[in-house]
Formats: C-alpha cells, sequence, structure tokens
C-alpha cells in the first residue's frame, strides 16, 4: 500500500494522522480510497477531475506529469505539496 | 563526482547562433517593433499606496488633438475569479485584472487607472496628465508586520486567505501554510545547542535592463496579435485569453528578443492594455513601452519580509529545524512563500522541522518571481545561523554542512524524498577549490579588514512542457523551430543536444524562437527548465529524425530498414560496407528519394532533483566608512552537465553578481506613505562590472538520471548562496552579525557602533 502524507491543514480531517497506508494502483484509486476512509479529503485535493490548481501530487520522489492516472506503486509515498515557480 | 561520458559536440564551446546579431544591434527587441499606422499608449498610474477612486473623468483627454481612445477599468471584460495553472505557477484571472487596470481602488502606487492611444507618446502622456481622479486616500500598510498589526487597513476587499485550512480572522493574510515531519519538540528537547535569530529582507527588483513593452493589434474579428518581451509567449497567450476573455485559438503572441527577465517576465502588464486601446482605435496597432519608474514601481519585484529560524544541535548534527517565513506579496496575494518553504531545509537532512509560511497582502507592488524566488530569503537566515553555530562550537563550516547534507534519499522539509542529488560533491569541490584554501590576509596594512564566509543553495529543476521542431536542409543543415525565449544562451544550449543526436556540428544547426502558432506547446523559460526540458524535446526531434532519415537511406539503398544502422554521425549497411553515407550526403539527396523529412519533438517533463550552489566570498571593509568591496569570489555548482561550458558560467556568474547587489545595495526605499522613494537606477545601486571581480566558477557535474545528457537546471541556484556568503564574510571581517539586508555602509556602521559601545 501507498504511505499518503496529508497536508498540515488537513490533518483535522484525519484525526492528526501525518500519514496514513492507502491501496490504490493509481492516485485516482488511493484518492478515492482516502475519501472513504477520510470523508471530504477529496474536495479538499481534487477539482474538475484533476488535482487542484495550485497544487502538485507527488508520487514517488518527483511531482506527477500524469496527473490522476498516474501508476502509484506498492510502496510508493503520495505527497500533495504547493505548486513550484520558479524564475 | 564527474561525468565520464565523451560526447562531440556538449561540452563544447560554440559561439552562440544569436550571438552577431545580439553585438551588432540588429536583434529585434520589443522597442523596435514599429507597424504601419502604429499608436503609441501611455498609462495613467495611481500616486497613491492605498486609494479608492471615487469618479474619473477622461473627457479633457478624449477631446485632446491626436488622442485616438481612452479606456479605463470599465473597459476590461469581467474575468473569472477562479486559480488558473500556468504550467510554472498559477494565475487568478480577476485579480490579475484588477492588477492591470485597477477597478474600485488603488492598491500600490503606480497602479494603472486609465490608459490613452495616441498619435504620439508626447501627445499621450499629455492626455493622460489630464485625466481627472477623484481619490479617497487611504491608511496604508507596506510591511508584513503592518499588515498584520489589529489596526491595518483591509487592502483586496472581499478576500478571505487560510489559514492553517481555516478561513483567515486577518483581512491581509493572503494564506498561512505548514509543513512538519517528526518530533519538533523532542527534537529541541534533545538538542544541547539551539541558536535561533530573525532575518529581514528588503524588497527588490529584478533589474533587467529592457522596460516591459507590448505592441497589439486587435482586428475586427476578434483575433489579437501581440508582440511582446516575454520569458514564454504560450504563457502570455493564455493570461492575454483570460484576461480579455477571448480562446487561446484567437491569439497569437509573437515574442520579440528579451533584455532579461529572471522571472519578472512571465506575468503581463501593459499587454491587455494594448490590445484594448487597439480594438477601441478600430484595430490600429497600439504600442505600449514603459519607463523605468513604471519598472519598478508596477512590475513585479521579488518580496521583502522576513525568516525566523531555530536550529537545534546534538553531536555536531542537527536534529530540529524551525522556520517561520512572511512575505509581503504586493496588492494581491500569490508571494513566493510556497518555494522558500520547500527550499529552506533542503540542503539539510533534519530529522524534526517545522516550516510555516506566510503570505502578506500589502500595499507594494504584486510581486512576481525572481530568479529561484524565495530560497535566497531562507538561505540568509538559515546559512548564516549554519556559521553561527560552527562559530560557537568551533567547527569547521564546511566539515560541519558536509556531516549534516541532504542526499539522495533525505526528506525534504516540505515531505518528499529526494532522488539523486550534488549536496555533497558541490561542498567537496568547494572544500577543495583553490579559493577556499588560499590564505586569507584579514589585516591588509590599509585600515581595512578582511573576511571570508561561505554559505549553501539549493534551487528546483522544473520540467513541464517543451517541443521542437526540426526539418533537414539539402546543404545538411538542419533548421530547429523551438518555443523556448532564450535568455542566456539556449539557442545554443537546444542546438548542440540535436547536433549531438545528428552527429553533426552545432553550427549546422540553426535555430529560431517562433511565434505561438508556429510550434506546439512550450512552457516558460522559467524553474531553470529549458536547457533540461527544451533540450529533451530537441533530443526527441533528433532521434525521431534519425528514424526518418534511416528509413530514407533504406529506400536509397534499396534494402530493408533494419538493414540501416546510424553510428557517429554515418548511415550504413550492416551487412555492405560499400554502403555508406554521412548526414550532409543523405540530405543532399532528400529531392530524388521522396522530399523532405522533418520531425517533432514534445515532452512533459517531471522535475529533476535540482542544483545546490556552494559561494565562497571574500571582502575588504573600510571600517571608517563601512564601505564593502567584494576582492575575491567563487560559485561552485552542481550542474548535472555543462551543455556549453561557457553559458553555465555565465549564469552562475550573473547569478552571484545579482545576489551581490541584493546582499550590499539593493533596496526599495519606501516613504511612511507607500512610494517607492528610489525608482531610477540613478537611486536603485546595483553593481557593474566596474564594482566587482572576475566571478571565479568551478563546475560540479553529478548527471540528472533522468536526461540522456544528465542537465540539471543551471540558472537559478547561483543567486540563492550570495547574500548569507556576505553576511558571514562581515561577520568573520568585523564580528558582527548583520540580520538585515542590504547590508549597505550605514548598516555596517551602526552594528560597529554598537559593538564598540
Amino acid at each position: 500500500m501507498a504511505r499518503v502524507f496529508i497536508p498540515f491543514a488537513l490533518r483535522k480531517m484525519t484525526g492528526g494522522a501525518t500519514d496514513v497506508q492507502i491501496a490504490g494502483a493509481t492516485l485516482r484509486e488511493v484518492i478515492d480510497n482516502l475519501e472513504e476512509m477520510f470523508p471530504g479529503i477529496k474536495e479538499r485535493l481534487v477539482q474538475d477531475d484533476r488535482i487542484k490548481v495550485g497544487m502538485e501530487a507527488v508520487v514517488g520522489e518527483q511531482p506527477t506529469r500524469e496527473g490522476l492516472r498516474a501508476k502509484v506503486a506498492e510502496d510508493a509515498e503520495v505527497h500533495f505539496i504547493p505548486h513550484i515557480a520558479g524564475g | 563526482m564527474v561525468a565520464t561520458q565523451e560526447y562531440k559536440v556538449i561540452g563544447t564551446r560554440p559561439i552562440r547562433h544569436d550571438g552577431l546579431d545580439k553585438v551588432t544591434g540588429r536583434a529585434i527587441y520589443g522597442a523596435d517593433v514599429k507597424l504601419p499606422d502604429m499608436l503609441y499608449g501611455f498609462v495613467l498610474r495611481s500616486p497613491h499606496a492605498h486609494a479608492r477612486i471615487r469618479s474619473i473623468d477622461t473627457s479633457a483627454a478624449e477631446a485632446m488633438p491626436g488622442v485616438v481612445a481612452v479606456m479605463t477599468a470599465n473597459d476590461m471584460p469581467e474575468a473569472a475569479d477562479e486559480l488558473v495553472d500556468l504550467g510554472e505557477g498559477a494565475i487568478n484571472f480577476s485579480h490579475a485584472s484588477d492588477h492591470i487596470m485597477a477597478m474600485s481602488k488603488a492598491k500600490f502606487k503606480g497602479h494603472p487607472v486609465a490608459a490613452v492611444a495616441a498619435t504620439s507618446t508626447n501627445v499621450a502622456r499629455e492626455a493622460v496628465a489630464a485625466i481627472k481622479v477623484d481619490w479617497e486616500v487611504l491608511k496604508s500598510a507596506v510591511t508584513v508586520d503592518e499588515a498584520l498589526a489589529p489596526d491595518a487597513p483591509v487592502i483586496l476587499d472581499g478576500w478571505v486567505g487560510d489559514d492553517l485550512g481555516e478561513k483567515s480572522t486577518k483581512p491581509n493574510v493572503g494564506s498561512h501554510f505548514r509543513h512538519e515531519f517528526g518530533d519538533i519538540e523532542k527534537g529541541f528537547a534533545d538538542s544541547t545547542t539551539i541558536i535561533e535569530h530573525r532575518y529581514d529582507l528588503a524588497m527588490v527588483h529584478q533589474g533587467y535592463i529592457e522596460p516591459h513593452n507590448g505592441t497589439a493589434i486587435w482586428d475586427q474579428e476578434d483575433r489579437v496579435r501581440l508582440w511582446t518581451s516575454t520569458q514564454g509567449a504560450f504563457t502570455v497567450r493564455t493570461q492575454l485569453a483570460g484576461i480579455l476573455q477571448l480562446d487561446e485559438s484567437r491569439i497569437k503572441v509573437t515574442p520579440t528578443e528579451i533584455g532579461g527577465g529572471f522571472g519578472g517576465k512571465i506575468p503581463i502588464y501593459v499587454e491587455p492594455l494594448a490590445a484594448i486601446l487597439s480594438k477601441k482605435s478600430g484595430g490600429k496597432p497600439v504600442r505600449i513601452l514603459m519607463d523605468r519608474p513604471e519598472v519598478f514601481e508596477a512590475t513585479g519585484p521579488t518580496p521583502g519580509g522576513w525568516v525566523s529560524v531555530r536550529l537545534g544541535v546534538k553531536d555536531r548534527k542537527i536534529i530540529a529545524g524551525d522556520a517561520d517565513i512572511r512575505f509581503d506579496a504586493g496588492g494581491f496575494p500569490g508571494s513566493p512563500v510556497g518555494a522558500a518553504a520547500m527550499c529552506v531545509f533542503s540542503c539539510y537532512d533534519i530529522e524534526n522541522t517545522r516550516i510555516d509560511g506566510w503570505d502578506i497582502i500589502v500595499n507594494k507592488p504584486k510581486t512576481a518571481a525572481y530568479r529561484a524566488p524565495g530560497s535566497t530569503h531562507v538561505a540568509y537566515a538559515i546559512e548564516c545561523i549554519i556559521d553561527e553555530i560552527c562559530e560557537e562550537l568551533d567547527l569547521d563550516p564546511i566539515q560541519f554542512r558536509l556531516d549534516n547534507a541532504s542526499k539522495e534519499g533525505t526528506r525534504r522539509g516540505d515531505g518528499p524524498i529526494f532522488p539523486r542529488i550534488g549536496n555533497i560533491e558541490t561542498l567537496e569541490a568547494a572544500r577543495d577549490s583553490a579559493h577556499w584554501n588560499a590564505p586569507l590576509d584579514k589585516n591588509p596594512g590599509n585600515g581595512n579588514v578582511r573576511g571570508r564566509g561561505i554559505a549553501n543553495g539549493y534551487w528546483f529543476n522544473v520540467g513541464l512542457k517543451s517541443s521542437v521542431n526540426l526539418s533537414v536542409n539539402t546543404d545538411g543543415t538542419v533548421m530547429l523551430i523551438e518555443g523556448s525565449t532564450d535568455i542566456g544562451g539556449t539557442r545554443a544550449s537546444i542546438a548542440m543536444q540535436a547536433a549531438e543526436v545528428l552527429g553533426i556540428r552545432a553550427e549546422d544547426i540553426i535555430p529560431t524562437v517562433v511565434d505561438t502558432d508556429s510550434v506546439g506547446y512550450t512552457d516558460v523559460t522559467g524553474g531553470s527548465r529549458t536547457t533540461y526540458a527544451t533540450g529533451f524535446a530537441a533530443y526527441k526531434a533528433a532521434q525521431n529524425l534519425i528514424d526518418e532519415l534511416t528509413a530514407r537511406a533504406a529506400t536509397i539503398w534499396d534494402i530493408p530498414e533494419d538493414e540501416v544502422v546510424f553510428e557517429d554521425g554515418k548511415f550504413s549497411s550492416k551487412s555492405d560496407p560499400e554502403l555508406s553515407m554521412t548526414f550532409k550526403e543523405i540530405a543532399g539527396k532528400l529531392n530524388e528519394t521522396g522530399g523532405p523529412v522533418s520531425s517533432t519533438g514534445a515532452v512533459d517533463l517531471e522535475n529533476a532533483g535540482g542544483g545546490f550552489a556552494v559561494h565562497i566570498c571574500d571582502l575588504e571593509i573600510d571600517p571608517e566608512t563601512g564601505k564593502t568591496d567584494v576582492i575575491r569570489y567563487t560559485a561552485v555548482q552542481d550542474v548535472g552537465k555543462a551543455i556549453h561550458p561557457s553559458y553555465v558560467e555565465g549564469q552562475m556568474q550573473g547569478g552571484a553578481v545579482q545576489g551581490i547587489g541584493w546582499a550590499l545595495n539593493e533596496e526599495y526605499f519606501m516613504s511612511d506613505d507607500g512610494q517607492m522613494v528610489n525608482s531610477s537606477y540613478l537611486d536603485y545601486r546595483m553593481p557593474t562590472s566596474l564594482d566587482l571581480p572576475e566571478i571565479e566558477t568551478v563546475i560540479v557535474e553529478v548527471p540528472n538520471p533522468i536526461h540522456p545528457f544528465g542537465v540539471r537546471g543551471v540558472g537559478e541556484p547561483p543567486i540563492v548562496p550570495p547574500v548569507a556568503a556576505i553576511a558571514n564574510a562581515i561577520n568573520d571581517a568585523l564580528g558582527i552579525r548583520l540580520r538585515e539586508a542590504p547590508m549597505n555602509p550605514g548598516r555596517i556602521l551602526e552594528a560597529l557602533k554598537e559593538k564598540n559601545g
């Protein structure tokens, strides 16, 4: 199962848990399963069938470019971080 | 670690393809664009930092001879109040529209309130002066502390920011977020040494030479053509479409040459105004060219603010880190505090961390990206505290950094794990450098004192989308069509990657940066991505071209395709040694064998691991005047693989120089009522070549494993360490810790006075 890290602002929804083990072969499945465990959390992460604008999903080591279709390895870490903007 | 792969083109130093045009003045910049019947635009800007617009009377301006069109916010289409992805960053079109032309109140001095198109710039200026605005001047807040005070004015009406997942009760909080990993309280409880300080920085500007400009035609078929100086023509198209409420397909953006950007030429300012004035003029072209005060007061500098860092150490290991980062965003939310929070602990492997980021709305220009946005700020704080720890515990500053360095597998302060990175190799190269091992005479005998400082810094290397087209000429040269603005020699670095694949000279690739109708989508030249991502697209296009030419060779020789191999720049038959053609030879046969051959390459890349830069600074200070001279400076950086070493060195030197100016001189000097009082290059002092020694460079090459040639981003890391390196050198020279930048003569004298009583 993937290790999903919960953004600090959403930890109230997870009872303070910083990370949880979630099943799912894709990022979409992982988030759907996260929603089952913590109702309401999906709408804080997803909008219009994509990761919310201003946020990036890290699957493994780097922000994925495949959105919700991204494959999630069995032991992968998943993070939701602010979008990086450089100069 | 040094890359060992042998290349024929990569790593050489050919003359840049656009060099002659640039040095002879033939290159076409935005101010050079001249079209038939062109009108000249000028913008009326708020003289107040914070003021409500009671009314605007444009009648006198409209009546002036030579005035063709006048516009206010009433002419701006209603834009959506939602966040939209820009590839690099995001934009709220409603805020952007209000920023480009104030709707109901000015939120910073220089905020546009009206614009005029006329037959000459002088007439446009006179007409702007004739516009009457009835202002209700409001109390302003120009620092993060003022904007968070209980009696702070409400700057952005109706805004409610997010505060750790809840609605903020403070009106000027753009957002407040936190990253927390490990057990921060236990980390500090277990620490034997704890140091905490706050570091303040002033707002500074990127300082590009060329002002913003835009020339637009909005024709009778509702098609907009725009010529502008930008870091990303496609990003301009997206912004323009959202603000003008047009489909992207109705907008064509032609990027002119760019006279510097450094992040500041990603947002748009005058471009929509030129387009709307063109529409109101019946489709005549309208050009708006900012002057220098407009650039300072009304474009996007990097934020001021403060960074407070607390580090806990036990047994020479940093075991706890706590950071509070507060940036002034300007009149609308959106400072680079998110990136700053990701960078603050990135050079170190710290088990227990907490990072708070605050984006604060103030009555100053809306901030924009500036080369590694936010990372210089946080490096100033943490790298000075690292230096202080070394001083207190009598530790070698490089060895302590090595003992605590982040590496592959280290968890960044915002959570993700680092892939292969070159932090340790960069520190080792600094430790082994000629500069670090050279003695420094701290008392040269002229009454001055000298000191040496060192600092580390990190910045990302984003990937994103790029497209490249290649086509073969019958003389054996190749046209390379790309959408990446060339700011620092990327025509060359992208062409060289294609040349390496094709087995031809870099000079035989002819690169051209084209408009948005003429190449596939390409994200901005920013985020240290262009040589990495557009270079990768060129690599893919070149591979596809080889496939096409392999098929053509098979046709010419009448053998199966899988009988043809391409090696060392030659196509040959696996079985018949007589059948062999160079790239140039097969190019010469295209017309008799099926016609033109072309290819495309497009990518949407993940980020690479990012880059680390370690800088060493020697400086000499006159204790009588506080004047500081940098006398030796070395920039060490992991670049993955230097495609064109001269342009890599140029980036390292340029970033260092900008950081030195930030450290010693530059600041938006604001009056109490929010007026920038130094909005010219006479008063906003940036270093020139006369002020500085040659910046020495040490290139470290730890290949990026997800790029075919190992490229990492180069452009941004070198601006991260200079402010901290200079602060540490000042402490080494004088024994004073300056915790506010710029560290100008006045601040040095004040600190010396306090130290000496």
